[in-house]
């Protein structure tokens, strides 16, 4: 059982100055059984960092993704999401049989057929965005004037959110997945967000669209409140996580133009940078070992996805950004049925954007040193605040 | 060799269609279907893939 006794080290680990992980993580995959970590609130919880292990714990029923559950984890002040308790439908914080039913409802919505329905769209908008870029001189912000427009842009098509109310989403959301939000910011910038989509459904009802809130509306499979907290849940999750792997995977592909076009970019990016790191959270429910380690019920758990895709025993070399690998069994978005619902938009939206973006801007080269970049050291995701670029 | 699909299991993440869609469909609700009775040695790396990737665990292969 534990092959050596708990050690403590600091967490959230930061990535300083760096795209890659944290270098510590290495250290804590080669560590025999799991790692005992103190979150900045006191609590305690297990890191887990090798491959086989995520997708171990992110598929055992031992192991929950409810936050009502005692022990479970909260990074940063008062959590990172909005508590489930106050939003019905926040389907992620539930675990089956209940998060079934949502996954089933939404899933005929996500298959690859129907998402691949949706390039077009998503052609115009990244081709509309560099239009604008490319009008407004030969210098931009490419987070501001790109990265965050793209799927923002593509998540108000999906759910008929009008184009206009971006500004509102995307502060609000900002101010969620950012730790050293306070408590105050953190409830008001939920309670904006609910108020928002709250008058959303109500209009979808009265008047119906052709847009996926209309269409859920319509099948009835799930009540008008509880397709409020999925809407909210879309919007938020659709654009942030998104906007954080075009900015870094431009970065990426500008410090490694020979791999622009390759096949396996995408499967790359994604593994290379696993923008949502910390984002699933869990407790044991029951005594489990996991690792070679026992978790106590009661005890919260932290799969640390970046960890797991730079796992040197799963993906050789890891630390080498290699599109021609297979990456395809990345977790980048989780495992099991909590594993991202809008996977297959976003590998449509990245292929667009790195398809197009160097093709219309071949000059396209960093305004700032690298090391220099405003990194996201302070949020759920990792990512960019901004992305100074020159053509 | 013959490669199955737990529909039981299946979320409907569409890993396998993306990988090998030569091999795997969705129906309309989601769920992976296999299109193929048996698959040649070609064949075979790509399934691999999928079943490697499948979030459920959901698609395996099995002599026939």
């Amino acid at each position: 059982m534990p092959t050596s006794d708990p050690i403590s080290i600091e967490f959230p680990t930061r990535r300083r100055g760096q795209i890659s992980p944290p270098d510590a993580y290495a250290e804590l995959r080669a560590r025999p059984g799991l790692v005992k970590s103190a979150l900045p609130n006191g609590s305690t919880v297990w890191l887990v960092t090798r491959h086989e292990d995520v997708r171990t714990v992110l598929t055992d029923p031992r192991i929950s993704a409810s936050p009502t559950h005692p022990g479970f984890p909260t990074i940063g002040r008062n959590g990172t999401v909005p508590h489930p308790d106050q939003i019905p439908g926040w389907f992620v914080a539930y675990d089956p049989p209940d998060h079934t039913r949502f996954r089933k409802a939404l899933i005929p919505e996500f298959t690859v057929r129907r998402v691949g329905e949706l390039r077009p769209a998503v052609q115009r908008i990244v081709d509309g965005c560099i239009d604008a870029m490319l009008a407004g001189g030969t210098t931009a912000d490419l987070v501001a004037s790109f990265a965050l427009p793209v799927p923002s842009l593509v998540i108000c098509e999906l759910l008929g959110v009008p184009r206009t109310d971006r500004e509102l989403f995307e502060s609000r959301t900002q101010i969620l997945v950012t730790f050293t939000s306070t408590d105050d910011e953190r409830d008001a910038a939920a309670q904006d967000l609910l108020l928002y989509i709250n008058k959303l459904i109500a209009m979808k009802q009265r008047f119906p669209g052709r847009d996926l809130t209309s269409r859920l509306l319509r099948a009835g499979v799930l009540t008008p409140k509880e397709i409020s907290g999925v809407a909210l849940l879309l919007l938020i999750a659709g654009h942030e996580t998104t906007a954080n792997n075009i900015a870094l995977g431009v970065v990426m592909l500008l410090l490694n133009r020979q791999w622009i076009n390759a096949p396996g970019v995408v499967e790359e990016v994604l593994r290379y940078l696993s923008v949502a790191d910390r984002v699933a959270l869990r407790v044991a429910v029951e005594d489990v070992e996991i690792g070679g380690q026992l978790i106590r019920a009661g005890e919260g758990i932290v799969p640390l996805g970046a960890a797991a895709n730079h796992d040197d025993a799963t993906f050789g070399h890891a630390d080498q950004f290699d599109p021609s690998r297979s990456a395809r069994h990345h977790v980048a978005f989780g495992y099991g049925v909590h594993q991202c619902l809008g996977q297959n938009l976003v590998r449509i939206e990245m292929d667009t954007v790195f398809g197009s973006l160097f093709r219309r801007i071949p000059t396209l080269e960093l305004d700032q040193a690298v090391e220099d970049l405003p990194f996201k050291y302070d949020g759920v995701l990792f990512g960019l605040h901004a992305l100074p670029v020159r053509w | 060799m013959r490669v199955n699909v737990n529909a039981q299991r299946c979320i409907g993440a569409g890993q396998c269609v993306l990988i090998a869609p030569e091999v795997f469909d969705q129906s309309d609700d989601g769920t992976a279907m296999v299109l193929v009775d048996t698959l040649d040695d070609s064949a075979q790396t790509v399934v691999r893939e999928a079943v490697r990737a499948c979030p459920s665990r959901s698609v395996s292969l099995a002599e026939s």
